[in-house]
């Protein structure tokens, strides 16, 4: 995967990582391995504790209980500026009374390289991130996306084995985070350092990641690739989180080990399974707004909302019990319509109740 | 083709420039005018040429060594109410609880001069607590003089001035982004590197105007002066040769033309201070655009 031939890496070893902000518990025993090089994305709702647990590898916050291990050696007893790790705020946090390039070698003077080395260094990470032309700007004085690439050369200057970023893109605007999202990935490539990226936005970590670790409540609620996640959500609440907003009851009519047929809403839907079902047993069904389609048959559904977005229209409909369903359609439709609404079956998870 | 009024609103003169009013009225009769006139009167003297106010406080040592006497009381209380309150400010900030504290340190605000003049009198006197306490305690073995004289003016100005000082560093200081240092340490930087090389120059602004602000006040000194010090000898302040001249010899062109020296040495002393602050960064301390 994102494991760099070139640079020897060391494993970072969360185990147990508790943090308890007076009676509030932010992390419930955090327990994580993460391999040298590897792009771990922390995935999950504000709140859920993954800025708590980037805050503690860093040190930037104590831990209550559990240990961090980098390479065996345990760190998490060392303060911030021992464990040599670049960090990237949310806010940027560039020392706003140094230039660019002051701001960038701020790392190397405190590590005390000689000055002709950092010089060196410098040019190669303003370099990097696409940024020589400014380097003797004051902060200030630059963009949101050129202090994001300053903040960014800064960490990553003082070859750091892990980067951690924390929501790194959240300030700029819709445009420029894509762009810079293939550049975090390709600068993390460039320099074989494991970086651990926090993020509430799913297609980030969809896109950027080696590996997604998605949080809930200060836990662990599932780890895997993007496409197990994105595929194979292992519980409802991170369907929920990947995207499958629509949440139906329903009840297993027969199952044959492929496929089930599973009655909800007062109609026969069919699913692929995925796991043990048996006739009789409650599920959940959850299916993504994208794939289920206003058609000929289906449940049936009043159209509440309705909004144009290129192409097809995406909506939310109420069934005759209340329930909410989302849907996508082909054709034009408006509020108070009445829809018939399906999935196709590979499409759809079901999660026993 | 724009109406005249439409031509003002452009240059930003409209109805609400009018709120501006009441201020520059207050501003002109309780300031400016009683300055001119202040001016003025310096420069009218019972006998002599014009300049002849001015020319008798630099001929008469006892006058002119006032000057020297204030900036040896304000500029070290000053100095020392600051180099207090920075440590303090930084513990403060960090706490939940800013308020009970805050409250406690601003305190000696409502008191008065007067008050903590009395106050200090008895506690720092030969009888007093603070030389009984040092005695029973072997530290001394008779009583230190601490009062009527500079010391006694000294720890007056401290206490009064040091809220002050405390509520504008503490302002200053939580001005600043927390995540900068954090920032500062994640490259390396230890507790001392980050203030020497983050903190503290992101401050320094802030600090030099604290620093104007309350040796103003310190530099008016007069009750605490009086009261607590030797009015005349070493704590013969400027205040209260001015106070001489205008209400005991009722020159009032002394009086006026040692207020405006007062002004002047205190508008030399800001002057510098805030100069050299310009050649200071003094951007947002922040640390995004925002």
């Amino acid at each position: 995967m994102g494991a760099n031939p070139g640079r020897l890496g060391e494993t970072l070893e969360l185990r147990g990582l508790r943090r308890d902000f007076g009676g509030f518990a932010a992390l419930k025993g955090l327990d994580l391995a993460i391999a040298p090089g590897e792009f771990v994305a922390l995935l999950g709702p504000s709140g859920c504790g993954k800025t708590t647990a980037l805050n503690c590898i860093a040190g930037l916050s104590p831990l209550s209980g559990g240990s961090i291990t980098l390479g065996g050696r345990r760190i998490d007893t060392l303060p911030p500026e021992r464990r040599g790790f670049g960090m990237v705020f949310q806010s940027y946090a560039l020392f706003p009374h140094m230039s660019a390039r002051r701001n960038v070698g701020f790392g190397l003077d405190m590590q005390r390289v000689p000055r002709r080395e950092a010089a060196a260094r410098i040019d190669e990470a303003l370099a990097l991130v696409h940024l020589g032309a400014q380097a003797d700007k004051l902060p200030g004085q630059m963009s949101g996306g050129q202090q994001q690439r300053v903040a960014i050369a800064r960490a990553i200057v003082i070859r750091p084995p892990v980067v951690l970023m924390d929501e790194p893109l959240s300030n700029l605007d819709a445009k420029l985070r894509l762009e810079m999202r293939a550049e975090i990935r390709r600068i993390h490539d460039a320099i074989g350092s494991t970086t651990i990226y926090v993020t509430h936005d799913q297609d980030e970590a969809l896109s950027m990641a080696d590996r997604i670790v998605v949080m809930r409540e200060g836990a662990i609620r599932q780890t895997g690739t993007p496409a197990d996640l994105y595929e194979r959500p292992a519980a409802p609440d991170v369907a929920e989180f990947m995207g499958f907003r629509t949440r139906m009851a329903g009840r297993v009519v027969s199952a044959d080990g492929a496929s089930a047929a599973i009655e909800t809403f007062g109609t026969i839907v069919q699913v692929t399974q995925r796991g043990p079902l048996a006739v009789g047993q409650h599920v959940t069904l959850m299916v993504r707004p994208e794939d289920m389609l206003a058609g000929p048959a289906g449940v049936p559904a009043v159209v509440r909302i309705a909004e144009y977005r290129g192409r097809a229209f995406f909506g939310a409909a109420m069934t005759a019990c209340g329930s909410e369903l989302f849907f996508r359609s082909e054709r034009v439709v408006h509020g108070g319509d009445q829809v018939l609404l399906a999935a196709r079956p590979e499409q759809i998870l079901s999660y026993p109740a | 083709m724009s109406t005249v009024q439409q031509r003002l609103a452009a240059r930003g003169l409209d109805g609400t420039t009018l709120l501006v009013a009441p201020a520059l009225i207050a501003l002109l009769a309780l300031f400016v005018a009683p300055f001119a006139y202040g001016v003025a009167v310096s420069l009218s003297p019972k006998v002599g040429p014009f300049t002849d106010s001015y020319r008798r406080f630099f001929a008469d040592p006892f006058m002119r060594e006032t000057i020297g006497h204030t900036l040896a009381l304000a500029l070290p209380t000053t100095l020392v109410s600051l180099l207090l309150a920075v440590p303090i400010a930084f513990r403060v900030r960090l706490m939940r609880n800013q308020r009970l504290l805050t409250t406690i340190l601003v305190l000696p605000v409502t008191l008065g001069t007067v008050l903590v003049a009395q106050g200090l009198l008895t506690y720092l006197g030969p009888p007093g607590w603070f030389n009984r306490v040092l005695i029973w305690a072997g530290v001394l073995s008779g009583p230190v003089k601490l009062t009527n004289n500079y010391w006694g003016v000294f720890a007056s100005l401290v206490i009064t001035g040091f809220p002050f000082t405390f509520l504008l560093t503490l302002s200053a200081l939580s001005g600043i982004d927390p995540a900068l240092e954090q920032a500062a340490a994640t490259l390396g930087a230890g507790a001392r590197r980050r203030f020497v090389r983050i903190t503290w120059p992101l401050l320094l602004p802030g600090l030099a105007v604290t620093f104007c602000l309350s040796f103003v006040q310190a530099f008016a000194v007069f009750p605490s002066a009086v009261l607590l010090g030797a009015p005349a000898g070493s704590t013969h302040v400027i205040s209260i040769a001015a106070y001489h001249a205008a209400f005991e010899q009722y020159d009032a062109s002394l009086g006026a033309a040692i207020a405006m020296i007062m002004g002047a040495v205190q508008l030399g002393v800001v002057g510098t201070v805030l100069g050299a602050r310009s050649l200071l960064y003094r951007g947002p301390v922040g640390g995004t655009k925002g």
